[in-house]
């Protein structure tokens, strides 16, 4: 670099445009960090698990309600037959105690109902907080007014204790979907805080004068000029936020108040297995590393993405 | 030197009543206002000036006076601000226009250029695109059509290899090629009017010639109306027609730009020629600034606004110091320009030992 006076593309005329773009930059930035490479691998690992849930259940040769009392002794509470949690080829990752439940099976669904719920929020959080966010951040005044407080009456709202409630409340409905809208709904707030942040420096840019000087009109700068310039953080904060909905919905199936039985999730897992943590601690050790295992990847992933997309703000 | 090329009678005065055809833009008693906490600020007050196709005026001042405001009144592009006044685009009143006809008429019949191209243009897409994009908005084309125009403008303002470079991003042109892409963007829709706001400030002298040029070289094949803003004399000197000099909010005078620079009127536009070093000067000569400093426009005094700073009203009687500062002095015609002074040639001439 320091010998050519020329910036970088033009050695090669014809991969000017590739390479330069600023996704492309971002790529390359990405592709040399290991941490990327193995998070990345975790994650698309555990997404392909939950998308072939049935597929792979179905391979293994049980499905999570089923009952196996083969592999449990009954003289012992229950206890799974072999070494491990019953390890065996039959079941790949042992089964449930007492029941008998082929683990692999219900990891695997429940993976699925994890993920699906925790990416849904995110989605819907994300979504909702960056409309709120460059509304407010670019019109200013009194729709930045209202919105802000109802982002601080949001963040300061015991959501915890609302979505317990809410959850134990509520009966006849989709536990899945009621769920996904209930962790959604206490989200929106922090991702419309950083959107709101970045639109209100980005607003006073010259380049948003020159676009007005052209006769773009709100929407057109909205989507044009300053999307682009909150996509970076927004998707690093995405990232980083994706763990904390799997956390938080495994705590609430942790509670007993998530998903309902038999409907596998790993909070649920995790809850069941405490009671079994002397007698049978693989049980509790299967259900927990998938878990850490998502969440550390999608935090490394974050950090990341941040540190590429968002290299302005600090580290907290 | 563009202004050679029009065909306007060149004895013509200055002001908008002199004109044969209708003027282009016409700004009538513009006042531009700013709530703020401690009052108003009059940033623009009762400013009128006309500017007919293929004319360049410049509009001078220091920082503060209300150039840019004024710029950026015209293009309607003051939020939380008052204005008052006429703003006529063709016979077409733009102040009170709803912001959707507004954005119809922004880029389209007339355009404006920044100061920093570097920060005008978007970092994120390429020149290209951005091009594309101001044409895109007024005329729906299509990608491949807008890009075409797009290099096509390149192409025009002297850029080399307009389609390679047309996929090239803003930080990869010199500060003067940015500001030939700003103006390819601003004239990609052929604009009526080009309102260019310091285009050279942050350009190096040899660019800035090259810009100046090019700007005239377009607005004589286009038959553009410029309205250069500037606070450098040597700019205007080179490029305008007619000139007007604003001080706090007002316009002090207005005049052609060779009597102006020969015979300036205002004992401001006096001191601003007299504060330009010369070539002739010895080396050890101070640079002579005007003393003082601009005034506050929140609240500002009933009458001259530069009566504190003017040699003229230091010299003056008593008298005549108080109708200056509590009377506002009107642009009136004086010897072929129009001068908002109370103190007359003759009055000067008593002080203009103290000035020169």
């Amino acid at each position: 670099m320091t010998t050519t006076p020329t910036p970088a593309s033009s050695p090669a005329p014809a991969a000017v445009p590739a390479g330069s773009g600023p996704w492309q930059l971002a790529r390359a930035e990405l592709r040399r960090r290991t941490a990327v490479k193995v998070s990345l691998a975790v994650v698309a690992l555990f997404l392909l698990m939950a998308a072939g849930a049935p597929l792979l259940s179905s391979l293994a040769g049980w499905s999570p309600e089923e009952f196996d009392k083969t592999a449990v002794d009954p003289y012992l509470g229950g206890r799974p037959l072999g070494p491990l949690g019953g390890i065996s080829a039959d079941h790949w990752l042992g089964v449930e105690p007492v029941t008998g439940r082929d683990l692999f099976a219900r990891v695997v669904h429940g993976a699925q109902v994890s993920l699906l719920i925790a990416l849904t929020a995110t989605a819907i959080v994300v979504l909702a907080g960056t409309a709120a966010g460059i509304t407010a951040g670019y019109f200013g005044g009194r729709t930045d007014a209202v919105l802000s407080r109802l982002m601080d009456l949001t963040m300061s709202f015991p959501s915890l204790i609302f979505m317990i409630a809410m959850m134990s409340v509520a009966k006849d409905v989709n536990r899945i979907l009621l769920m996904t809208a209930v962790i959604g709904l206490f989200g929106w707030p922090g991702v419309a805080r950083v959107v709101r942040g970045q639109t209100l420096s980005l607003r006073h840019r010259e380049y948003v004068d020159a676009a007005r000087v052209g006769g773009s009109g709100p929407w057109r700068i909205l989507t044009r000029d300053i999307l682009p310039g909150v996509a970076g953080p927004v998707i690093a904060y995405t990232t980083l936020i994706v763990p904390g909905m799997i956390a938080t919905e495994a705590a609430l199936s942790y509670l007993g108040v998530g998903v309902r039985p038999p409907t596998p999730s790993w909070g649920q897992m995790i809850a069941e297995s405490v009671a079994f943590y002397d007698t049978d601690p693989m049980y509790f050790v299967i259900p927990s590393t998938c878990l850490f295992l998502t969440v550390l990847a999608f935090t490394l992933l974050g950090d990341a993405l941040r540190d590429v997309l968002d290299p302005r703000s600090g580290r907290t | 030197m563009a202004a050679q090329a029009v065909p306007t009678d060149p004895a013509a005065p200055a002001g908008p009543a002199a004109s044969e055809e209708q003027p282009l833009l016409s700004v009538t008693d513009l006042t531009v206002t700013f709530p703020t906490r401690h009052g108003d600020v009059r940033a623009v007050d009762s400013l009128s000036f006309a500017v007919r196709r293929g004319q360049t005026l410049g509009i001078v001042g220091e920082s503060g006076s209300g150039k840019s405001v004024t710029s950026l009144a015209v293009m309607g592009l003051h939020t939380g601000a008052r204005v008052t006044g006429s703003i006529a685009l063709v016979g077409r009143e733009l102040n009170g226009l709803p912001e959707r006809e507004l954005n119809r008429l922004r880029g389209r019949r007339m355009a404006m250029i920044f100061q920093d191209p570097l920060s005008s243009l978007h970092p994120y897409y390429t020149v290209g695109e951005q091009i594309a994009e101001h044409h895109r908005v007024h005329f729906g084309s299509r990608r491949a059509a807008a890009r075409k125009r797009a290099v096509e403008m390149l192409a025009e303002v002297g850029i080399p290899e307009p389609a390679r470079r047309a996929g090239e991003y803003p930080h990869q042109f010199s500060g003067g090629m940015r500001q030939r892409v700003m103006i390819a963007m601003a004239l990609a829709c052929e604009p009526d009017l080009l309102i260019a706001d310091e285009p050279t400030t942050a350009l190096d002298v040899t660019v800035q010639a090259q810009i100046l040029e090019l700007i005239a070289r377009l607005q004589e094949q286009r038959g553009l109306a410029v309205v250069m803003i500037t606070h450098d004399l040597g700019v205007v000197a080179r490029v305008a027609r007619e000139v007007l000099v604003m001080y706090g909010g007002r316009a002090a005078e207005q005049a052609p730009v060779d009597t102006l620079f020969a015979d300036p009127g205002h004992p401001y536009t006096r001191g601003l020629l007299d504060s330009l070093p010369r070539l002739d000067d010895s080396d050890d000569a101070p640079l002579r600034a005007i003393p003082g400093s601009p005034p506050s426009l929140l609240d500002p005094a009933p009458g001259c606004a530069f009566s504190p700073r003017c040699p003229r009203a230091a010299a003056a009687t008593p008298a005549e110091r108080a109708h200056c500062a509590g009377v506002r002095p009107e642009l009136r015609p004086s010897q072929g320009h129009l001068v908002s002074c109370h103190l007359s040639l003759h009055t000067a001439a008593r002080v203009q030992g103290g000035t020169r």
